[in-house]
């Protein structure tokens, strides 16, 4: 039998490409606008080429912001991959106990980012704070608002408070996937505990780690709320993100044409690594399937 | 190696079972000698992996010891017990290669590369993989890949057992016949007392001399494919075994004479006594003879020709019976059924009634 073709079907597409035109594509190019312009107000527009661009990757300020973003990504994927992994590998595998784990572990997720923030922000206070009043008592001279290295330790701790759970929950998927005579035959292969990790349980996980890594790279290089919350960005601007650089640049100062240009260029770069992220983990996959 | 001994064995999942319908494994006492190859003969669910799990240590049974020679080790980790299993479906380590796979146990227990890369060539030729060894494991076939749990379970030479649990489920009909014969092979020049787990019959008959045949979480017989075949010892075994399975009439017994529901009289040839409880009568398809004048009348319902011999799908008092008839005879137009005497076996209460003597 012959299928009919009928193009009409094409139709019932409109409604969602209205929507997403006028929710994402439309902005976006005022955005594009915004970024080869000039504007001094008025809705007067003045040609300006590349210049903004120019601007932005010659910008130091710019420079720097990236800097301590692929630092701040870098760090807490170093920390929370392997903790997650860890603490899934140490979860209950069945039971109440791992129900409850489950449930406990999701509550951090389920928290709104500001809420984190404000959280964390009152708990290292020195005069109110849980922790920053007990590291005082202690003696730990701790001050996130007045010393970088206490606010980058205050930043990246929230966030590993806030999202290791998701990481361990996707390793958690992971290795209930796999099937017990994987375990059975490595007891009788006398395989030691790093071998099992080394040789079933890690190559099983692989897939789901590189989502976690995959999500927890875009949303740490985005990621604004938090840290905004909890120091603004400073002292000085030592933990200014380029979200935050960006939000001061584009609202704070009104700097409409560079902010475009530069949220341009950073939104390249997420979609560039992620990017290259995915093509070396699927790479890796098929070499091995060789 | 060690002669495996299973005193008063049992086996509960449950944590306070009840009566003997709670029971995976009903108390068993049994010795499985030193070198012997025996199959594990039942069908799903009568407790056969079980058993395997129990005497390989990845399960502690609930109630019973088990030794391996003299030394009692219910309580030891499967490590320490030295013995090679092979699973239903393919183990491999994905991201090793064939090689490494195969020469994993042998690492794992300090061996010298010398000896290991020896042992793995070897493996590797009679598993058939030599060209593959470099290859990563990963995107084998599943038969490829149940070669090297194969491989891998037999790379060990000082093993006290090999268990196969349903090894060859995956691997395609031809291979099948030459890895059972490669097992088979190996048996004979090392050694090993081998288990091997199967619900197919030929598989068991073919591999093993000494079969074992569970049925419900029992042990309903230990004996050899003959024996089996000749003298079952359970319903469930003349059943089970053979192709196909022996015929049952309900019949009530005295001495020599067997007197069937309908009131035919069937000679025994050997002096059963008088058991009681439900009393039948088994005869296999092989050993009924479809004759003309002699013998109970029977109706012929259907015929398949498989080949060597024909299967007659009849009827005797209402009930199904096959009748196995050799190549090339006619079937009568007035077909009569006659038993061999001596090869029929009584039944009561499902367990078979051993003969008291041959009659005069």
């Amino acid at each position: 039998m012959e299928k009919t073709q009928n193009n009409r079907a094409w139709f019932l597409v409109l409604p969602v490409l209205v929507l997403v035109a006028f929710s994402a594509v439309i902005p976006l190019m005022t955005v594009v606008n915004y970024s080869v312009n000039d504007t001094f107000g008025n809705n007067e527009f003045f040609w300006a080429g590349l210049d903004w661009f120019d601007e932005a990757v010659h910008s130091d300020r710019i420079h720097g912001a990236l800097l301590r973003q692929a630092m701040f990504s870098a760090i807490i994927l170093a920390i929370e991959v392997p903790l997650g992994i860890f603490v899934a590998l140490n979860m209950p595998k069945k039971g109440f106990w791992s129900s409850f784990c489950l449930v406990v572990m999701a509550l951090p997720l389920l928290i709104p980012f500001n809420v984190v923030g404000t959280i964390w922000q009152i708990f290292g206070r020195g005069d109110i704070g849980l922790l920053g009043h007990t590291l005082a008592a202690i003696g730990i001279d701790y001050n996130y608002t007045s010393d970088p290295f206490d606010a980058w330790a205050t930043v990246v701790v929230m966030d590993v408070w806030h999202w290791t759970s998701l990481v361990a929950l996707l390793a958690y998927a992971g290795l209930q996937s796999i099937p017990q005579a994987y375990y059975q035959a490595a007891r009788i292969d006398q395989a030691s505990r790093w071998a099992v990790f080394r040789y079933i349980e890690l190559p099983k996980m692989k897939g789901v780690l590189l989502i976690a890594v995959l999500l927890r790279f875009m949303d740490s290089f985005m990621i604004y709320t938090e840290p905004f919350v909890v120091t603004g960005g400073g002292p000085g601007n030592s933990t200014t993100f380029l979200s935050i650089d960006l939000v001061k640049m584009a609202v704070g100062q009104f700097d409409l044409g560079p902010a475009a240009a530069f949220s341009i260029m950073y939104f390249l770069v997420i979609l560039l690594v992620s990017w290259v992220f995915y093509t070396v983990m699927t790479n890796l996959d098929r070499q091995e399937a060789k | 190696m060690a002669q495996i001994t299973l005193k008063n064995l049992a086996h509960s999942y449950l944590p306070n079972p009840k009566g003997e319908q709670d029971y995976a494994l009903k108390e068993m006492d049994h010795v499985w000698q030193d070198g012997g190859a025996y199959a594990l003969l039942g069908s799903s669910g009568c407790g056969k992996t079980t058993l395997l799990n129990i005497i390989s240590g990845l399960l502690r049974p609930s109630h019973g010891r088990v030794l391996f020679g003299d030394r009692d080790v219910t309580d030891a980790a499967t490590a320490e017990r030295n013995i090679a299993q092979v699973f239903q479906f393919p183990v491999v380590y994905d991201t090793m290669t064939v090689r490494d796979n195969l020469a994993f146990p042998l690492r794992n227990r300090g061996q010298d590369a010398a000896y290991i890369k020896r042992r793995v060539d070897q493996i590797a030729k009679m598993i058939g993989m030599e060209a593959m060894l470099s290859r990563k494991a990963q995107g084998l076939t599943a038969d490829a890949k149940q070669k090297i749990s194969l491989g891998r379970g037999m790379v060990r030479e000082d093993v006290n057992a090999i268990l196969f649990d349903e090894p060859l489920t995956v691997i395609d009909p031809h291979m099948k016949w030459e890895l059972r014969t490669q097992l088979k092979q190996l048996h004979r020049e090392f050694g090993h007392t081998m288990i091997y787990v199967t619900h197919d019959q030929t598989e068991a008959l073919t591999f093993a001399d000494k079969v074992v045949v569970m049925y419900d979480g029992r042990v309903v017989q230990l004996g050899t494919p003959e024996e089996l075949f000749e003298t079952p010892a359970h319903t469930f075994v003349g059943y089970f075994i053979g192709s196909p399975g022996m015929n049952f009439l309900e019949a009530r017994v005295s001495g020599t004479r067997a007197m069937l529901v309908s009131g035919a009289g069937v000679d025994l040839g050997d002096d059963h006594g008088t058991p009681s409880g439900r009393v039948q009568i088994g005869i296999r398809p092989e050993h009924a003879v479809l004759t003309e004048g002699q013998g109970l009348p029977v109706t012929i319902r259907r015929v398949e020709d498989v080949g060597r011999h024909r299967i007659l799908r009849a009827e005797l008092e209402g009930q199904p019976f096959n009748i196995v008839q050799p190549e090339g005879q006619p079937v009568p137009a007035l077909p009569r059924v006659a038993f061999v005497p001596g090869k029929i076996n009584v039944y009561a209460d499902d367990w078979r009634v051993a003969p008291q003597g041959r009659a005069a």
